[in-house]
């Protein structure tokens, strides 16, 4: 699905963030993503959905390097991974169920209402359909932003520290539609400081967690 | 006609898609009105040069097949040259007619500068002749040869003198609307240009999402080309609509044949303005596009 082979990101010449990173997500698996605070985390999930291009080494996306896809195969792969931004990222003039049929408008694909009612009821926000993101609470944004990011029933998922802004039970249910997207076959990858929230999902599954620190990635322990 | 296709297809538009671009209100309205000043003036300037065009013609056309035969001699002797002269055109190739003008006909143009009621008969004023040529035309050396022989006081003007910086005058004029025209349309490419860069600015955050969940460059560009298309369209009918009824209600030609009072359209020639809506329109599409892409370019 998404591979990375010795691969180097720095955001100028004295500043490398991270390097000799390898890793292989493979297709349905669920790994978590840890590390201090601006170990670059969200750089990584960056450079897998292909926002940054790395600095050395290669990233293949769906089975081709990213220095030979064009923008239109990049934004082809892109319909085809599901991210949840650590902000959302909605476009505040449009309203909630505007935004999260969003990459199927851009894809011109068709989506029935009945799929957005049934994706607005998995995520809880029915009522909230009609409301714009800027009246939305930080947890109804965080769902909102994961109905988005499977609206189009994508390949993989991402989601950079979902639970951020939420308080635990609302972890607890993110985590778990998160677990849900995984048995329905979905790779997925999240990225988050939250140990507590890794340890709460070893009752639902086991996901692969990889850590880094000093801009290296690393297998923290066994698999949960 | 793919491209045409694809033109229309872009113009339809798709409602859910131009909901992408935030609405913009005041900068949307005074687009429009740039637009509408634009294809104003390029009514203008059309008219213009169509006029300049049609003056150049009808002045190089009647000059040419016209001559001035103009008589200064003694009183005594006036009558027998102004008799000579008729009588060496008479038999000149190339003569269609030539008659003598009359007294009358020499005040009225003689009006304009010394004023009404002049008494002409007393001024020690030219006799002239004027003659119309054939398509073949008059061998100008060979009729000033002869009237030198026939009639000493006869001196032959065929209008060269005057005619060609007229002319040229002319022609230079519908250069210039040419010029203006192409002005217009590259004042109305930066309007647009700057216009649709200001709101890609804007909305840099709208465009950034909007990458990164899947949609491609051609999908965003076309959402702005479309609403900066439709406005400078828009825009452009008012425009045009508003300097077609002006140059309606411009003065019409009149006896004096007035170059001001010519300007505007003839036949045909209505239809020109027509082409302009699509024209900025299209200039629009592309300015739009070139902005668009040019600024998609720089995200990842």
């Amino acid at each position: 699905m998404i591979e990375l082979d010795n691969v180097a990101y720095s955001y100028g010449p004295d500043a490398a963030l991270l390097s000799d990173l390898s890793l292989k997500l493979a297709p349905g698996s669920f790994h978590f993503l840890t590390g201090p605070s601006g170990a670059g985390k969200t750089t990584f999930l960056k450079l897998c959905y292909l926002e940054l291009r790395p600095t050395k080494g290669r990233v293949s996306v769906f089975g081709q390097g990213e220095g030979d896809m064009s923008r239109d195969q990049v934004a082809a792969a892109r319909q085809r991974i599901g991210v949840v931004h650590q902000d959302c990222r909605f476009l505040d003039h449009m309203s909630l169920e505007e935004n999260i049929a969003l990459p199927l408008t851009v894809s011109n694909r068709k989506g029935g209402a009945r799929d957005l009612g049934d994706l607005l009821a998995w995520v809880g926000l029915t009522n909230q359909a009609k409301q714009l993101p800027p009246e939305l609470s930080g947890g109804e944004r965080q769902r909102a932003a994961l109905a988005r990011a499977v609206m189009t029933s994508p390949d993989v998922l991402m989601a950079d520290e979902p639970t951020g802004n939420v308080d635990w039970d609302m972890s607890l249910r993110l985590l778990s539609l998160l677990v849900e997207l995984n048995r329905m076959g979905k790779t997925v990858l999240v990225a988050t400081h939250d140990m507590a929230l890794i340890r709460a999902s070893r009752q639902y599954l086991t996901a692969r967690v990889l850590r880094i620190q000093g801009g290296r990635l690393t297998l923290a322990g066994a698999d949960l | 006609m793919k491209w045409l296709a694809g033109l229309v297809v872009l113009m339809r538009g798709d409602a859910q898609a131009d909901r992408i671009v935030p609405p913009t209100g005041f900068t949307a309205r005074l687009t429009v009105f740039a637009a509408a000043c634009m294809a104003f003036l390029a009514v203008f300037a059309l008219a213009l040069s169509m006029a300049s065009g049609r003056v150049a013609a009808n002045w190089s056309e009647a000059l040419a097949r016209s001559a001035t035969i103009r008589i200064a001699a003694p009183k005594t002797q006036l009558d027998a040259q102004t008799a000579a002269v008729m009588e060496v055109l008479r038999t000149t190739p190339g003569v269609a007619e030539a008659r003598v003008l009359t007294l009358q006909e020499q005040a009225d143009l003689l009006e304009p500068w010394l004023g009404p009621g002049l008494p002409i008969e007393s001024l020690p004023v030219p006799r002239l002749i004027e003659l119309i040529e054939t398509a073949q035309g008059v061998s100008t050396d060979g009729l000033r040869l002869r009237l030198a022989a026939e009639a000493p006081g006869a001196v032959l003007d065929d209008h060269t003198r005057w005619r060609r910086p007229l002319v040229k005058a002319a022609d230079r004029l519908r250069l210039l609307g040419w010029a203006s025209i192409l002005l217009i349309a590259g004042a109305t490419a930066a309007m647009i240009t700057l216009a649709a860069n200001a709101a890609l600015a804007a909305n840099a955050q709208v465009i950034e999402v909007l990458r990164l969940i899947g949609a491609r460059d051609s999908y965003i560009a076309g959402a702005f080309m479309r609403r900066f298309t439709r406005r400078a369209g828009l825009g452009s009918i008012l425009g045009t609509g508003a300097g077609v009824l002006g140059i309606a209600f411009l003065p019409t030609e009149t006896a004096a044949e007035s170059f001001l009072t010519g300007i505007g359209f003839q036949g045909a020639g209505w239809a020109a303005p027509v082409l302009i809506p699509p024209l900025t329109t299209i200039v629009a599409l592309l300015a739009t596009r070139a902005a668009a892409f040019r600024c998609l370019r720089g995200l990842s």
